[in-house]
C-alpha cells in the first residue's frame, strides 16, 4: 500500500494505483476525456491535469503512478486555469454537441470558447459518410486515440486507423484516407463503442439526429445476449419507437469489456425485418 | 499479424529500393536480425530518396515487409515534413524564413523564387543561420547528386578545444585525425576502465549542451548501474532549435571526434550498439560521420574488438525527416523504433527505459565531444576551466545582426557584450536592439544584458537560458513584432499534436499575438507551461513572454 496526500487529507491505496484512482477513492470526480480503464493511457487530453509538489509541471492523474509521500492538490488555481484552458481550446476548435462530458466539464471551470477571436482556426470538415454502418464526423474529433487503441493491440487488432499528419493538422485516418470499404475495417464498431464525442456514430443515430428525430428521454436500453456465436456477448439494445438505433456493450462485462464483433453491432436487422422501416439503418 | 492492404501496388522500382535498403540497414547493423518495425523510417527514406514521394503502393509493399499496417506506417510518413505522400518533383528547393533569415533577406529569396518556376517550399531553421539567408536543395531519384560541401564556417575564440581541429584537417582522413590527437583518448579510456571514467566525467562537472543542463556524469552512472541489458546509446543531433548550428559544424568538420567520443562514452555505460540521430535537413554532416564510422570499423576502432580491448561497439547512423520534436529524446526513441515521433511521459525516465524499453543514454554532441578531454586532462583539470558552477568551454551560435556570424568557442564566464565583441559587434554602425539566447524555447534580453556573465547560474538568475548556444542579434531596424509571430508559427507547426495545451495552444497563441490579446498571450502560456507533455509545449510562450518582460516591443 502507498500512503500520500491528496488535498490535505491522508490517503491509502494500492501500490500501481494511479493518481486518478486515489482521487476516486476520496470520491474527487476528476475530469477525464481521453482516459478509459480498458485502453491504454495515452494522457493526451491533459484534462486531468493535478498538482504535484515534487514537479514542476502539472502531472496527469489518470496515467501517473502513486509514491510514497506524494503531495497532490486537485483544485488549485492553477489546475482550475489549465483544466479551462484545455477545455476552451477544445470548444472553440472542436464541435463538442453531441459530447455530453466535454460540455458539463465547461460548464464546471466556467469555459468561455468565444474569447478567441471573430474566426479561430477549427477543424471543421464534411462528415464522411463512406459505408452503410456508421458515419466519421471528425469535426466533432477532440483526438482522443481512444479509437485508434480500440482498433489497434488494446482490443481488435486490425489497425484500420491512426492518427496521421502533426500538430493542428493531426486527425484520424486511413492510409491515404481512402474510404473505410478500401481500408482494414471490419466493422466491429469498437471505435464508435469508446468515442467520447459522437465523432463516430451509429448511420442509425446519426440519420435520425440529421432529421432532429433522436430522443433518448424515448429510448429503451435492453441488456440480451448475442445469439451469433457461443462466445455470448452481452449487448445493449438502445430502442427507440420500437426500432433498434444503435447496439453497445457494458464496458464492465467481463465477456466483452465492451466490444464487439460486426454481427453482434450491426447484425441487428433481422429481428425488426418489417416492411416500412425507417429508422434502422439501410 | 495478418493485415490488409489496398489494391495499390509498388512498382518493380519501389520493390527494388524497399528491399534493397532493408538489406542495407541490416547490413550496417552487423547482420544483427532484429525485429523490423525499426526500419520503418530508413526504409521510407529510401523510397523519398528514389522517387521523390512514397505513392501508396509503395507504402503498402513497405508494410508488407515490415510488417506494420499500413493506416498506421501513414501515420508515420505523414509525421515528418521530409517524407512526402502526394506525388512531388524530384528537385526541392526549401527556403529558410525562420528568424535569422527573416531579417536578412528570406522575403528575398522567396519573391525571386516565386517567380522562377522552381519547385520550392518554405521550411523553419535549416541550422545554417551563419550563412543566412539559407536554402537547402532536396533532391530525389536515381541520379540524384551527392550532398555539396559549402564554404567552411567562421570559427572564433581562443584557445579552441572542440573546435581545434575543424576547418584544419581533412574530416574524411582517419590517419590526419590521428596526426591531430585522435583516438588518443580511447586508448587512456581502456587503461582507466569504465568506472573510473564515470568518476572523471562526474567530476568535471560537465552538463548537458542540449539544453536541459542535466549533470552529465549522473547519467552516465545511472545507466551503467542499471542491470537490464542491452544499453543504448544515442547521440543526439537532430539540432533543429532555431538559431543553433553548432552540431553541424562539429559533425560536418571533425566527424571522427564525435565517434571516438561515442566509443567513450557506450564503454563507460556498457553499451554495445549506439544511434547518432542526425537531422534529415544535415545531409553533409550523416555523409561524414557515416564515412567516419565506416573507416573506424574497417581500422578495428569499432566492431567486436574495438582497439584490441575486447570491448564491442556498432554505431548505426539514423537520419531525422523534417520534425523538430524529435530532438526531444523520448520522441526520438519513438522516431527510432519507426513510430511517430511523439514523446513519451517521463516517468520512465530514459536512464532505466528508454530505446526498446531499454536502460539509455542520450546526449547531445556537443556534451560528448568533451569526453575526450576529460578522459586525458582529467575531471579536476577540466573543471578548472569555466565557473564552478558551469565548467568547460561553450559552443555559441552568433547569428543575425552581427559582424563575423559563426560558431565560437569561449570559456564559461565570458560576457555576453565579450562574445559578441569576438564576432565583431553589430555592423553598420547601428545600435543593437535584442539578443535572443537560447533558440526559440529561449529568451530575449534587451542591451542591458551584455554585462551578463555567460554560465547556467547567470542566465538562471536573469530569468534566461543558455539553451542550445544561441546568440541571436537584432539590431535597431529588425521588426520584431514579426519575428516574434515568426516564433509563434514556428511552435504551431513543430507541435507533434499529441496534447490539447499543446496541439491548440500553439495555434491559439499565435491567433492572439496577431490580434495582440496580450491577456490571453498571457492565459494560454501558462496552460501551455503547465499542462503540456513535453519541453516543445511548455516552452512554446517562452521568448514571447521575454520579449514583452524584457523588450519594448508593442
Ligand atoms: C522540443 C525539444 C527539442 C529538443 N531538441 C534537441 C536537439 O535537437 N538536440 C539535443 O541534443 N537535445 C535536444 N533536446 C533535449 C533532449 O531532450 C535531451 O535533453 C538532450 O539530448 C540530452 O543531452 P545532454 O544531456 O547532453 O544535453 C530537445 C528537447 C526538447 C523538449
Ligand atoms: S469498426 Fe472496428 S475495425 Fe473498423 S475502424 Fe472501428 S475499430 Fe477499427
Ligand atoms: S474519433 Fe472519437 S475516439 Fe477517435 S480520436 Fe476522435 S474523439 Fe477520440
Ligand atoms: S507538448 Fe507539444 S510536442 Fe510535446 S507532446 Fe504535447 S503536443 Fe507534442
Ligand atoms: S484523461 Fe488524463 S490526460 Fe486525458
Ligand atoms: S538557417 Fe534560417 S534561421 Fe537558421
Amino acid at each position: 500500500m502507498v500512503d500520500l496526500t491528496i488535498d490535505g487529507a491522508p490517503v491509502r491505496v494500492p501500490e500501481g494505483s494511479t493518481i486518478l484512482d486515489a482521487c476516486t477513492s476520496l470520491g474527487i470526480d476528476t475530469p477525464t476525456l481521453c482516459f478509459l480503464e480498458s485502453l491504454t493511457p495515452v494522457n493526451a487530453c491533459r484534462v486531468c491535469v493535478v498538482e504535484l509538489e515534487s514537479s514542476r509541471a502539472l502531472v496527469p492523474a489518470c496515467a501517473r503512478r502513486v509514491e510514497p509521500a506524494m503531495v497532490v492538490t486537485t483544485d488549485s488555481p492553477r489546475v482550475r486555469h489549465s483544466r479551462k484552458m484545455v477545455l476552451e481550446f477544445l470548444a472553440s476548435s472542436v464541435d463538442l454537441s453531441t459530447a455530453p462530458d466535454a460540455r458539463r466539464y465547461c460548464d464546471r471551470y466556467g469555459a468561455d470558447p468565444g474569447r478567441y477571436g471573430a474566426a479561430p482556426e477549427t477543424v471543421a470538415q464534411p462528415v464522411k459518410i463512406d459505408n452503410a454502418l456508421y458515419v466519421r464526423d471528425y469535426a466533432k474529433c477532440i483526438l482522443c486515440y481512444k479509437c485508434v487503441e480500440a482498433c489497434g493491440a488494446d482490443a481488435q487488432n486490425t489497425f484500420a486507423i491512426a492518427v496521421a499528419g502533426r500538430g493542428f493538422d493531426a486527425r484520424i485516418s486511413t492510409e491515404y484516407d481512402v474510404p473505410l470499404p478500401d481500408s482494414a475495417c471490419v466493422y466491429c464498431g469498437n471505435c464508435i463503442g469508446v468515442c467520447p464525442t459522437g465523432a463516430l456514430m451509429f448511420a442509425s443515430e446519426h440519420e435520425l439526429r440529421r432529421r432532429g428525430e433522436w430522443n433518448e428521454a424515448r429510448q429503451t436500453r435492453t441488456d440480451t445476449i448475442c445469439s451469433y456465436c457461443g462466445v455470448g456477448c452481452t449487448l445493449t439494445l438502445h430502442v427507440q419507437e420500437n426500432a433498434i438505433v444503435k447496439v453497445t456493450s457494458p464496458i464492465e462485462n467481463s465477456v466483452t469489456g465492451g466490444h464487439l464483433c460486426v454481427k453482434g453491432r450491426f447484425g441487428f436487422e433481422y429481428v425488426q425485418n418489417r416492411p416500412d422501416d425507417e429508422g434502422a439503418p439501410s | 499479424m495478418d493485415l490488409h492492404f489496398t489494391s495499390a501496388r509498388a512498382s518493380a522500382a519501389e520493390r527494388a529500393v524497399i528491399d534493397a535498403a532493408l538489406r542495407q540497414v541490416q547490413d550496417d547493423a552487423g547482420g544483427r536480425p532484429r525485429s523490423r518495425r525499426h526500419l520503418a523510417l530508413p526504409v521510407l527514406h529510401a523510397v523519398q530518396d528514389n522517387f521523390g514521394w512514397i505513392s501508396a503502393g509503395a507504402l503498402n509493399y513497405a508494410g508488407e515487409r515490415l510488417a506494420v499496417a499500413p493506416a498506421d506506417l501513414y501515420g508515420v510518413a505523414t509525421f515528418y515534413k521530409l517524407l512526402r505522400t502526394t506525388e512531388s518533383p524530384l528537385r526541392i528547393v526549401h527556403v529558410c524564413d525562420d528568424i535569422a533569415c527573416l531579417s536578412a533577406g528570406a522575403q528575398q529569396v522567396v519573391a525571386a523564387m516565386e517567380g522562377s518556376g522552381a519547385a520550392w517550399e518554405r521550411s523553419p531553421c535549416l541550422g545554417q543561420c551563419d550563412r543566412a539567408p539559407a536554402t537547402l536543395v532536396v533532391e530525389a531519384g536515381a541520379q540524384r547528386n551527392p550532398p555539396a560541401a559549402a564554404a567552411p564556417p567562421v570559427i572564433g575564440g581562443s584557445n579552441l578545444r572542440l573546435l581545434r581541429r575543424a576547418g584544419k584537417i581533412d574530416p574524411e582522413s582517419l590517419d590526419e585525425y590521428r596526426a591531430h590527437g585522435g583516438y588518443a583518448a580511447l586508448r587512456a579510456a581502456f587503461t582507466l576502465g569504465p568506472q573510473r571514467i564515470a568518476g572523471e566525467v562526474d567530476a568535471s562537472k560537465l552538463l548537458g549542451r542540449g539544453g536541459a543542463a542535466f549533470p552529465t556524469g549522473r547519467k552516465m552512472a545511472a545507466v551503467a548501474a542499471e542491470p537490464s541489458r542491452p544499453h543504448y546509446l544515442i547521440c543526439n543531433a537532430d539540432e533543429s532549435e532555431p538559431g543553433t548550428f553548432k552540431d553541424r559544424v562539429l559533425l560536418e568538420q571533425d566527424p571522427f571526434a564525435i565517434v571516438e567520443a561515442m566509443t567513450i562514452a557506450a564503454y563507460a555505460t556498457g553499451c554495445e550498439y549506439a544511434f547518432i540521430y542526425i537531422r534529415g535537413e544535415y545531409p553533409l554532416a550523416a555523409a561524414r560521420v557515416a564515412n567516419a564510422i565506416a573507416r573506424a570499423r574497417a581500422a578495428g576502432l569499432l566492431g567486436d574488438d574495438v582497439m584490441g580491448s575486447g570491448a564491442r561497439l556498432e554505431i548505426e547512423v539514423r537520419r531525422g525527416a523534417g520534425a523538430y520534436i524529435c530532438g526531444e529524446e523520448t520522441a526520438l526513441f519513438n522516431s527510432i523504433e519507426g513510430k511517430r515521433g511523439e514523446p513519451r511521459s517521463k516517468p520512465p525516465f530514459p536512464v532505466q527505459s528508454g530505446l526498446f524499453g531499454k536502460p539509455t543514454l542520450v546526449n547531445n554532441v556537443e556534451t560528448l565531444a568533451n569526453l575526450p578531454l576529460i578522459v586525458l586532462e582529467g575531471g579536476a583539470e577540466f573543471a578548472r576551466i569555466g565557473t564552478p558552477g558551469s565548467t568547460g568551454t561553450r559552443l555559441f551560435c552568433l547569428s543575425g545582426a552581427v559582424a563575423k556570424p559563426g560558431l565560437y568557442e569561449v570559456p564559461h564566464g565570458v560576457t555576453l557584450g565579450e562574445l559578441i565583441e569576438l564576432a565583431g559587434g553589430v555592423p553598420r554602425g547601428r545600435r543593437l536592439q535584442a539578443v535572443l539566447l537560447g533558440g526559440a524555447a529561449g529568451t530575449f534580453v534587451a542591451p542591458d544584458a551584455l554585462t551578463m556573465r555567460l554560465t547556467f547560474e547567470d542566465a538562471r538568475a536573469a530569468r534566461a537560458t543558455l539553451g542550445s548556444g544561441v546568440v541571436m542579434l537584432f539590431d535597431e531596424t529588425a521588426d520584431m513584432v514579426a519575428i516574434l509571430r515568426r516564433i509563434a508559427a514556428f511552435f504551431r507547426d513543430e507541435s507533434c499534436g499529441q496534447c490539447v495545451p499543446c496541439r491548440i495552444g500553439t495555434v491559439r497563441q499565435a491567433e492572439a499575438l496577431r490580434r495582440r490579446d496580450f491577456a490571453l498571450v498571457d492565459e494560454i502560456g501558462r496552460a501551455m507551461r503547465d499542462a503540456s507533455i513535453c519541453g516543445l509545449g511548455q516552452t512554446a510562450a517562452n521568448a514571447i513572454e521575454s520579449a514583452r518582460r524584457n523588450l519594448n516591443v508593442w
